[in-house]
């Protein structure tokens, strides 16, 4: 009886924590996306003739993100009929844009003007374990180019 | 050291080449932010806890990785990716791996 209790008190929790820091996290993003919409993040690997950098860094973003508990009893709900597990996608979606922005906010530190080579990578640091909390870890990282005018500031 | 994530370096020319360089961290989580884990688990969110002890061990494997190539005598690691692994319960790997050159 207290383990049902428990568990209906937990899936309450997680659905109203879970939901809130979604859409504040969504958000939080939208709004930073905005603001480093001039610093962009391209995956290609050689800088642009035209362009001279004084300078580059490696740059990197990365973020843990946990999944709550209703979306977790959701999802074990879908694994029963199969199909898309939108709950995990939103997950993955706010993990891989909130490391870019970490990245492009470092980069942005350093003065660059954009940010080359980008590569991400998703891992789940805590597979395999008896516990199993469900979170995901992205990591991005790219190289930082920072022109001439940048670098005589600092 | 320069570290880049780029083959080349731009207005520099590679002169010398030392082959793959690498370094590497095997971190294990402690309890008490394991606990902190589980908890957020409920709630959903980030694990700041995670988020940093990955950066912090990342760093790591970049400086042993820069040391190694050091050693060899070089002054730059190109083309650096980044690669986690989980090798055993609760405990992470984190590797980095470049090209050691001599750039002028």
């Amino acid at each position: 009886m207290i383990d049902l209790f428990a568990f209906l008190c937990f899936l309450v929790l997680g659905f109203g924590f879970g939901r809130y820091a979604e859409s504040q996290h969504y958000k939080s993003i939208i709004k930073r996306e905005k603001l480093f919409i001039n610093l962009p993040a391209i995956p290609i690997k050689t800088p642009f003739p035209s362009e001279f950098p004084q300078s580059t860094a490696l740059v990197s973003g990365n973020v843990v993100i946990s999944i709550d508990f209703f979306k977790k009893f959701l999802s074990g709900l879908r694994l029963i009929v199969g199909g898309r597990l939108k709950s995990y996608e939103s997950l993955v979606d706010r993990a891989r844009r909130e490391a870019i922005l970490r990245m492009k906010e470092e980069a942005h530190q350093l003065g660059a003007e954009m940010v080359l080579n980008v590569k991400l990578e998703t891992s789940s640091i805590s597979k395999g374990s008896k516990g199993k909390i469900g979170s995901v870890e992205v990591l991005a990282y790219g190289t930082a180019i920072i022109p001439a005018s940048a670098v005589s500031r600092f | 050291m320069f570290v880049t994530n780029l083959e080349v370096v731009p207005g520099k020319t590679i002169v010398k080449h030392f082959g793959l360089v690498q370094g590497s961290t095997v971190r294990a989580k402690h309890v008490g932010r394991d606990i902190m884990a589980s908890l957020k688990n409920i709630f959903g969110g980030e694990l700041k806890g995670y988020t940093e002890l990955l950066q912090e061990s990342r760093e790591e494997a970049v400086n042993r990785m820069k040391k190694q190539a050091e050693v060899l005598g070089a002054n730059a690691v190109l083309n650096v990716r980044f690669s986690t692994s989980s090798v055993t319960q609760g405990a992470a790997e984190l590797f980095a791996y470049g090209t050691a050159v001599v750039i002028e």
